[in-house]
């Protein structure tokens, strides 16, 4: 079998004909694996959804409980097989429950990673190197200049910042599902005890997280009382730091973690006055470490700047091309359009 | 280095002056000697390095990566310095190698040119990607944080409770590390003995007059001067102990800006400290404001950049003369003093600015609405109000009030319609606070708004907290960060803009540039069809080029009467 006719790239998404099935689809289909629970890759209203555990749960939190018409949890490492394509879910290192795909039928083995990330993250299970002989990757940071660095460093300009601002509101803008309760279990690793603030649109996903981990005194920043907000850290949705919704702090400084905050230009075009380049996603080298450890010899690239790794991987004598799926975006943007959508950073919250 | 570069990474975010001088104070206080003093010589601009080109650094990176991967992240970053260092190759990640900034500054005093590469590599080599990227920029010379010398200096006071000015009078006889400096500020040892004859003196400045201002002031007591558009600029010169003669130009932060004015500081040959404009005139007449600035910023001061805009000094007081101090002496005997300096000197680059005669208030009115008339002539151009100044007062450093006051000429007005908001910074990053204006100018398909220039200050709180609500309830675009808004005949919000002058400008649409634009009024009252029109502001321009001194740039008030001035 060839891979092209394993996994074939449709306006729909991902799909696998055999298997009858899709992989993190665009638009409503019968049958639907998600990688994670981001939602440019987990929407609603599949006839059937196949994922983690966690996956299912966050989808259900952030979706409502009609989110699929019916689920099945598939437990890292755990196979099924549909309509004779072996399918199995393994850790992708991205957010809790994220995994990766691996489809296998008549020996040819395709691992569809979603996104992920290969360094160490205390609030997920850490990615797991699958050997397949076709790796699609995403290309979010797909260029030499995005290092992520140490996660920790990051936190620590936080800290110092705290340190140095002790009556300023720190605000730290972060994706709220995955990157913020990282950003929660860092900075308590590095020793930050005091309560840690939540906007509302981070609430329902942290207090799922801190179910399944220690993430210490966490609140809500609307019960908090105004002398609580000096030297605090308020964990709140990108979107609304630029929001009315932070006149509320005594003199903020607004921070945002992202991969996107390598790039100077882009800080300062935001307004950021402490950027930390936290991501989720894999730096270049994480990309190019990952991509040839897999032992595939065809690999394809989905969302990001797919151009340098297609060119990298020609240098290593790797088959590379884009698939050019349309609808993933980088999370920054996608939380972005989900408050323009109706989210509650708008109002008070 | 790590350190430094940390500092400098988080000052390049950081958008208020406040929170910039408690970081530089924090990293003063916790970093040791000589590092904190290396770093204080980077961040007043006291190093340059001639040997690191872009040159250099494209060299070493195309020697270390791929060509392709080079040109597109070059492409998406935009900026050489920050690209290299973003995908320098990390050497198997040893980080205990990187180099102090003591390391750096010092080796490269001594290095030769061909050492360089290698010696660069090695260093890029020991450091993070924001070590890197400081470096780079340390070396080719742009740091670009928004750190004058001023607020770094002001940050050195800080640390042990000094006025800033004491330490610009100490700072041209310092040198980095600046060891003695820093034992002085935090009380470990005496005053640095800076045997400088041509030290600064921290200047004395005015407060604007208010109309209520005056009938508390006998005309009597005062003497007024034209207020010069230029730079105030304080010229020092002496002679050494051991014989050698000093001259110096200073801003009026005390930054010492003698390299950038060779022609002027050759002519400094008097003992003393001369208070003053730095203005330029040909032929006898001062240019304006729009003509000195393209003379300033300049890199090189070549003879051809002399030559067309030579540098001239039109003194307003004397502070010291012949070793004698002259702070303490009534305004009358200092000015005698120097009018005497400036006879003496018959230097033509120097000369003393005129008093304007004036019998009461209303006469000094007179002369500031029409300085043609009033004696200025055919330097009227370069005048951008009056100052007046008690007799008998003392010259006292920093901005007593009382002694001194500014009566600055009503700016012009024009009345624009907003096409554009952006969210600010800092403590305005929730409002709509930069905002482009346009005028109306004839298009296709009938009147068209073309943006004339951008304006974030001018008005009140209570004004900002309107204008955001106007925006938020009438936008009908949004571009990333920044918000169009409704612009019809009918519907919009027009500003009154006040501002200080003209000139052509190919960056901007409209053609032309404002100098020094503000909200003055906001305007709820009137429809965007009776705003201004774009041609009034070219009719101005077109006026003012007839005027050869204007160097075909400027506004000139007096000249351009088809322009409207407030109140006038």
């Amino acid at each position: 079998m060839r891979p092209e006719s394993l996994l074939v790239p449709t306006p729909a998404g991902l799909c696998c004909p055999e298997g009858g099935f899709h992989i993190d689809p665009l638009r409503p289909v019968p049958r639907a694996v998600i990688t994670h629970a981001h939602s440019d890759h987990a929407r609603p209203g599949h006839g059937a959804v196949l994922a983690t555990p966690e996956t299912l749960d966050l989808m259900r939190l952030r979706l409502g409980d009609g989110f699929a018409g019916a689920t099945q949890a598939l437990r890292y490492g755990e196979a099924v097989t549909l309509d004779g394509v072996r399918v199995s879910l393994h850790p992708a290192g991205h957010v809790l429950g994220s995994a990766q795909v691996r489809v296998e039928k008549d020996g040819l083995v395709i691992v569809a990673s979603g996104d992920y990330k290969d360094r160490p993250d205390p609030t997920c299970t850490p990615f797991e190197l699958v050997p397949c002989h076709v790796f699609i990757s995403e290309a979010t940071f797909g260029l030499p200049v995005f290092r992520h660095g140490d996660a920790a460093a990051e936190t620590g300009k936080l800290l110092r910042s705290l340190a140095l601002f002790p009556e300023r509101t720190h605000l730290l803008g972060a994706y709220t599902l995955g990157k913020a309760q990282r950003l929660i279990a860092l900075l308590r690793a590095a020793g930050w005890e005091r309560p840690i603030l939540l906007h509302g649109a981070a609430e329902a996903v942290t207090r799922y997280y801190a179910g399944c981990m220690d993430l210490g005194d966490l609140r809500a920043v609307r019960d908090a009382a105004p002398d609580e907000l000096a030297g605090a850290v308020v964990l709140c949705p990108p979107s609304a730091l630029g929001d009315r919704w932070t006149r509320r702090f005594p003199d903020p400084i607004a921070c945002f973690a992202s991969g996107w905050m390598r790039i100077r230009a882009r800080a300062r075009q935001r307004g950021v006055e402490l950027p930390l380049v936290v991501s989720d996603h894999c730096d270049w080298d994480g990309l190019t470490r990952v991509i040839p450890a897999t032992g595939a010899t065809e690999i394809w690239l989905t969302h990001g700047a797919e151009e340098a790794l297609v060119h990298w991987c020609g240098t290593r004598g790797l088959r590379a091309r884009p698939l050019h799926l349309v609808g993933y975006g980088d999370d920054e943007e996608v939380e972005a359009i989900e408050a323009a959508a109706g989210g509650p950073t708008e109002e008070p919250a | 280095m790590n350190r430094f570069a940390a500092l400098l990474d988080r000052l390049a975010y950081e958008p208020g002056r406040n929170a910039k001088l408690r970081q530089i104070t924090d990293y003063l206080r916790t970093t040791p000697d000589p590092e904190r003093g290396f770093a204080l010589a980077a961040l007043t601009g006291a190093l340059s390095f001639p040997h690191a080109k872009p040159g250099l650094i494209r060299t070493l990176i195309a020697e270390r990566t791929d060509p392709v991967l080079f040109a597109m992240s070059y492409d998406y970053v935009g900026d050489l310095s920050e690209t290299v260092a973003l995908m320098w190759p990390a050497p198997g990640g040893r980080t205990d190698d990187a180099p102090s900034l003591a390391d750096v500054i010092t080796t490269l005093q001594t290095l030769g040119k061909a050492e360089l590469p290698k010696v660069l590599a090695h260093w890029l080599d020991g450091l993070d990607e924001t070590g890197r990227w400081a470096l780079l920029k340390l070396l080719t010379g742009s740091l670009r944080i928004g750190v004058s010398a001023r607020l770094a200096k002001t940050a050195v006071a800080a640390l042990g409770g000094k006025d800033p000015d004491e330490i610009e009078v100490l700072w041209p006889g310092l040198a980095p590390p600046y060891a003695d400096l820093f034992a002085w500020v935090e009380g470990r040892a005496e005053r640095p003995v800076v045997d400088d004859p041509a030290r600064f003196h921290p200047p004395m400045l005015s407060h604007p007059i208010g109309a209520a201002d005056f009938a508390a002031l006998d005309p009597n007591d005062f003497v007024a001067e034209w207020k010069w558009d230029g730079i105030r600029v304080q010229a020092v010169a002496g002679t050494c102990a051991d014989g050698r003669r000093v001259a110096r130009l200073y801003s009026r932060t005390g930054e010492d800006i003698s390299a950038a004015f060779p022609d002027l500081v050759e002519v400094l040959t008097f003992d003393g400290a001369v208070d003053g404009e730095l203005l330029i005139v040909r032929d006898g007449r001062v240019q304006s404001f729009n003509v000195l600035q393209q003379r300033l910023n300049r890199k090189a001061v070549t003879a051809k950049l002399i030559t067309e805009f030579p540098a001239h000094l039109r003194a307003y007081d004397l502070l010291a003369e012949g070793g004698e101090d002259l702070h303490g002496r009534p305004l009358g005997e200092r000015r005698a003093r120097l009018a005497a300096l400036v006879q003496r000197l018959n230097e033509p680059r120097i000369d003393l600015s005129p008093e304007i005669p004036f019998a009461d208030w209303d006469a000094l009115a007179q002369a500031r609405q029409d300085p043609r008339a009033a004696g200025a002539d055919t330097d009227a151009e370069a005048i951008e109000g009056v100052m007046i100044k008690r007799r008998d007062a003392p010259y006292v450093p920093g901005r007593p009030k009382g002694p001194w006051w500014k009566w600055k000429r009503d700016p012009f007005i024009v009345d624009a319609v907003l096409m554009y908001a952006q969210r600010g910074h800092g403590k305005r990053s929730s409002y709509y606070s930069d905002y482009t204006f346009g005028l109306w100018t004839a298009g296709e398909g009938g009147d068209t708004l073309v943006p004339v220039g951008k304006a974030y200050f001018g008005f009140t709180d209570e004004e900002l907290l309107k204008i955001d609500r106007f925006v938020r309830q009438n936008t009908v675009d949004r571009y990333g960060p920044v918000r169009e808004v409704v612009h019809e005949k009918d519907a919009g919000l027009v500003f009154e803009v006040a501002f200080e002058g003209l000139q052509r400008s190919t960056r901007h649409r409209s053609g032309i540039a404002l100098r020094f634009p503000r909200i003055s009024r906001l305007r709820f009252d009137k429809p965007p069809a009776e705003a201004d029109r774009l041609d009034t502001l070219l009719g101005m321009l077109a006026e003012a080029e007839r005027t050869p001194a204007s160097g075909g740039r400027v506004l000139d008030p007096a000249v351009a009467r088809t322009g409207k001035r407030k109140g006038g």
